[in-house]
């Protein structure tokens, strides 16, 4: 049974990270009815940020108390992720104006690759690891390990999806990013700023990406490359969930993670990829708009 | 009207010009006598861009030490080299592509690289066909130097570290005789042909041995939580665990496998070997075990070695892995293969290659018998402290 | 008509006839030159596996097209075809058939039969996507294709017989000049014989309106699958050339990384255009060897010798290049424009017509 548990854990802690990158993907989707393939980038290039500033912060932590230093990072990480996405958008989103989405994807594609290759260029390749933001401490609980750490991660985690959540259908900015990906172009007209907004979308998925990023960066290690896998496997979450659909997409995401893992455990893992996908595709067959997408009625 | 098509003019005569351009360069083969040119096909970006880097790294300090000195003394002259370096990306059709440039338009006497068996073997047939020696530093899989139309060893690669086929089953051995394993669970990446490769040869031998391999799981390249694997090896309640894996990885699985609270005996290979290892993994590989053809533990260093090392943290401010180690000394054998020969020749240099000889450097003894596998010896090492220390087996015997 | 428009329908006649033969031509002295390169050595050898790279490069990009282009949806999953077009006809060459032939023989008569071979399993394997494509469209189709890029991965990494991951070799090399620029020939032909056709019009009403195709009475799940069919044998084609020019083929390569160059390949030179697939591929492949060229003369300049890292800024630089030509020129090179000498006269006046609205999307 605890074998059960330990997997369960395993899941929860995976599935926690696609969920909180998939959420940008699906944001973005919303209201500019686009695929910003670069999202993953962008989760590295915040789990760096955090990287760095942590090196530079744990240097002078004799004037903070020690409690405060996660806090800050995060805060420090997220807003510098946020700009870094408006930036994005606005240099290279923006221009495009109402082009053919598939150019803008191949944009989002190209902005990717540059980070990418920008950090590698810039950092070099060798992988880093955050160093601790709280004293780990390993605990075992009837034959299930766990860390200090996981636990914070999981209550971080779901904190963020919960203000998320909350932003996004309690708040008035939240209503204006429904309102846009409900209908464009009625929404100006009824007085929203509809390039704000879109500015804010951004800000916001960036933002919940970071928090992913600094969790990413300090129980796994960062590389130029890491952004790829997960962004993929984001896209995929939120595409599951149903494209458009932020509850979706953290529950695509939670899906994800529980296939991969359970996968593993109960079956081959040498078959992983191979089963899980399959899963995935059946998923789609019997629910085609994704779990939460609605059905799109096409008027003639 | 007339400029509806301008981008389109634009562009083609720019292929033009450029076709026009890029075609006479190159071409005529190598040195005019003062000048020697090496090709370095390395993977600079990709999924291992710290491999290429070293690779690099480890080749630039060869020609300048050479160059510094005044060139390479070839029958009674002195020869400066000159050092192309490509990135092959870490994909199998650029590694052709840039084998192919380097000798078409560059005119390289031999080439150096790539280090992955994926990359190494495309360029290897390029090289084959072109009759231009190759020496792979870092590649382990036996197709590399053979020809698999034929079966028969090809001509013109060469390597400079042994056989997964071989080392896999010495690993085996290492791990029955000298922790007394009778079980052994296994961690392996499937996409990766070095990964699988070692994995399935270690299996197969341990089990030819008497042992039982309780778990043999994989995971997919790129993969960085490995929690689940882990869990089905706790389980499974190996004595040992091995991990044929990238050091990057390693550290993560060793990391993950602590937190598990799984106790067991830790085995990775040389592809761990890696100053990256010690500082990604920190306290969680102490007490790791694996082997090189180098050892980077200044104290049990030959003097070669020393001296490599010591120039190799001045120029670049870093302890050198194996991959640059190994580049170094592919410099040094073809550098020693050209003096043998006295002559500027590909042909010429891929005789004396594959004359039955031998060449100490900072990863020891490399010994060629002919073909283009070498004899190597290798370093048993433990980390201790946080280093990398000469480990001497006490049951285990070669 | 007025009189007007039919004195100019006639000229334009006359000149397209003529039109006819230069083309004509043109063909016949590129073919013999890709016999003469080779025995010649006219160009060098790196430049001539360029030229090959292009050629299956062109069909990676015609075939991405038919579905990314003209048909409007999202396929993220060409890799997983080419992948199964390398194998087969690989199988089929090193295994299958008689490696004792003489070699013009095997050239002439089995290289072709293995190559089909591969398009045909790349094909028959599609129909496992074609069918949920009715369903899904968009980021759906995307998500199914992707899916299928990774099962396709997984398995063929664990079917040890025929080598796994650790790759598969013992090719010949097949592919010549001649062999790539006769199945690009064939790949040009197919596509623009399908597109203005009765059935590929419907394939690009489809992408313009789905509902109202249905109302015109367009068969829209028919098209679709042959659409995705025709597609496939290409991309299966393409992968089969591949495979014997590298002589060397694994699951690693044809993993979701190498989708984005042929996406990129088709948005660079304009969607729903069988030129701009292939100016496309060319200006793709080509830059990309520019740049590597630059950097490496920069390097040699004693300003930037400081620079330890100079190679990976190629990858910072043609990213960035994109994002501006997507900028200035989002449609891509061609637009959804189309070379006068691929498109059938009597679609002309109406092409400039339909082709002139898309653009405006």
């Amino acid at each position: 049974m605890s074998f059960f548990f330990q997997q369960l854990l395993n899941a929860l802690q995976v599935g926690t990270m696609y969920a909180l990158v998939s959420i940008g993907y699906t944001m973005v989707y919303g209201v500019l009815t686009m695929i910003n393939f670069a999202h993953g980038d962008i989760f590295m290039v915040s789990s760096y940020f955090a990287f760095f500033f942590s090196i530079f912060f744990l240097r002078m932590t004799s004037h903070f108390p020690s409690f405060l230093v996660f806090p800050t990072i995060v805060l420090v990480t997220v807003i510098l992720t946020s700009f870094l996405a408006i930036i994005i958008e606005r240099l290279a989103y923006k221009p495009l104006g109402s082009a053919s989405k598939f150019s803008a994807i191949i944009t989002a594609l190209s902005v990717g690759i540059l980070l990418e290759n920008l950090v590698l260029a810039l950092i070099g390749p060798e992988p880093h690891q955050i160093p601790p933001l709280i004293p780990d401490v390993v605990y075992n609980l009837q034959g299930v390990a766990f860390s200090s750490f996981q636990v914070l991660i999981l209550a971080v985690s779901f904190l963020c999806m919960y203000i998320l959540d909350f932003i996004v259908y309690r708040t008035k900015v939240g209503m204006a990013m429904r309102a846009i990906s409900f209908d464009k172009t009625v929404v100006p007209l009824m007085g929203v700023p509809v390039d704000r907004i879109i500015e804010v979308t951004f800000a916001l998925g960036a933002a919940i990406a970071a928090v992913g990023g600094i969790i990413f960066g300090s129980v796994y290690s960062l590389d130029p490359y890491m952004g790829i896998r997960i962004g993929w496997w984001a896209f995929i979450a939120a595409v599951l969930g149903g494209i458009g659909n932020v509850r979706g997409a953290m529950i695509g995401g939670l899906i994800l993670g529980g296939v991969e893992i359970f996968v593993v455990a109960y079956t081959t893992s040498a078959y992983r990829d191979f089963v899980a996908f399959a899963i995935l595709l059946l998923l789609l067959v019997f629910r085609p708009t994704g779990i939460l997408g609605k059905s799109q009625i096409k008027k003639v | 009207m007339k400029y509806r098509y301008l981008l389109l003019r634009v562009l083609i005569s720019l292929y033009l010009i450029v076709f026009a351009c890029v075609v006479p360069s190159g071409g005529t083969p190598t040195a005019t006598g003062t000048v020697i040119k090496i090709g370095l096909n390395a993977e600079l970006t990709g999924s291992i861009p710290k491999v290429g880097k070293s690779c690099k790294q480890g080749a630039e300090l060869a020609v300048k030490e050479v160059n510094d000195a005044g060139g390479l003394e070839v029958a009674g002259q002195k020869c400066k080299i000159q050092l192309f370096v490509e990135d092959n990306e870490d994909k199998a059709d650029v590694s052709a592509s840039v084998t192919q440039k380097l000798i078409a338009q560059r005119g390289v006497l031999a080439i150096v690289g790539p280090n992955a068996s994926r990359n190494a073997i495309p360029a290897s047939e390029i090289a084959e066909s072109a009759k231009v020696p190759l020496i792979g530093p870092w590649p382990t899989n036996p197709k590399f130097t053979i020809d698999s139309k034929t079966g028969q060893p090809k001509k013109y690669a060469f390597r400079l570290m042994y056989l997964d086929s071989n080392q896999g089953i010495e690993n085996a051995k290492f791990v029955k005789e000298e922790f007394n394993a009778s079980k052994v669970a296994v961690l392996y990446d499937i996409g990766s042909e070095y990964n699988k490769g070692m994995a399935d040869v270690f299996k197969k031998a341990f089990e030819e041995l008497g042992g039982s391999v309780v778990a043999f799981e994989a995971y997919s390249s790129g993969d960085k939580d490995f929690a689940s694997q882990l869990t089905k090896i706790k389980a499974a309640n190996p004595d040992v665990i091995f991990f044929p894996n990238y050091y990057n990885e390693v550290s993560l699985q060793l990391q993950q496998a602590h937190k598990l609270g799984i106790k067991a005996i830790f085995m990775t290979t040389d592809a761990s070997f890696s100053s990256e290892f010690l500082i990604l993994g920190g306290k969680d590989v102490e007490g790791a075990c694996l082997y090189s053809t180098f050892i980077a533990d200044v104290a049990s260093a030959s003097p070669i070695a020393k001296k490599f090392i010591e120039s190799y943290r001045a120029a670049y401010g870093e302890d050198p892995d194996d991959v640059a180690a190994l580049t170094y000394d592919s410099f040094g054998v073809l550098f020693q293969a050209i003096q043998m020969v006295g002559k500027i020749d590909s042909q010429a240099v891929r005789d004396a290659l594959a004359t039955p000889h031998s060449y100490e450097g900072a990863t020891g003894k490399t010994t060629f018998v002919g073909t283009g596998d070498p004899l190597k010896s290798i370093y048993w090492i433990q980390v201790k402290d946080g280093q990398f220390r000469a480990y001497i087996p006490k049951n285990y015997h070669p | 008509m007025t009189t007007k428009n039919i004195i100019q329908l006639s000229e334009l006649d006359g000149k397209l006839k003529n039109k006819q033969w230069a083309l004509a031509f043109a063909l016949v002295i590129l073919f013999t030159l890709t016999f003469l390169i080779p025995h010649y050595g006219l160009l060098n050898e790196y430049i001539q596996l360029t030229i090959i790279y292009i050629g299956i490069n062109i069909i990676m990009a015609l075939s991405q097209n038919m579905i990314n282009g003209y048909m409007g949806d999202f396929s993220l999953g060409h890799a997983s075809f080419m992948l199964i077009g390398a194998y087969v006809s690989s199988i089929l060459t090193v295994w299958v058939f008689p490696n004792n032939w003489n070699p013009i023989l095997t050239s002439i008569i089995l290289f072709p039969v293995s190559v089909t071979a591969g398009g045909l399993a790349a094909a028959l394997l599609s129909l496992i996507i074609a069918f949920p494509s009715f369903k899904t469209r968009g980021g759906y189709l995307a998500l199914v294709t992707l899916a299928f890029n990774m099962i396709c991965v997984s398995v063929v990494q664990n079917i040890e017989a025929i080598g796994g991951g650790r790759g598969f070799m013992g090719m010949e090399k097949l592919t010549t000049m001649p062999w790539v620029f006769i199945w690009v020939l064939i790949a040009v032909w197919v596509v623009r014989n399908f597109v203005y056709s009765n059935f590929g019009r419907g394939v690009v009403s489809i992408r313009e309106d789905e509902t109202a195709a249905n109302l015109v009475s367009v068969n829209t799940k028919q098209v679709k699958v042959l659409t995705f069919v025709i597609s496939s044998f290409l991309a299966g084609t393409g992968g089969a050339l591949f495979a014997h020019v590298l002589l060397f083929i694994t699951p690693k390569t044809f993993q979701l990384q190498k989708n984005v160059d042929f996406l990129v390949m088709v948005y660079l030179g304009g969607m729903g255009s069988i030129g701009g697939s292939i100016l496309g591929a060319v200006t793709y492949t080509v830059i990309l060897e520019l740049l590597r060229e630059a950097l490496s003369i920069l390097g040699t300049m004693p300003i930037f010798a400081g620079i330890p890292s100079l190679e990976v800024w190629r990858w910072v630089v043609a990213p960035l290049l994109l994002i501006l030509l997507m900028i200035y020129r989002h449609e891509g090179i061609m637009g959804f424009r189309e070379f006068g000498f691929i498109v059938p006269y009597r679609d002309r006046f109406g092409a400039c017509f339909w082709l002139k609205k898309g653009r405006a999307n």
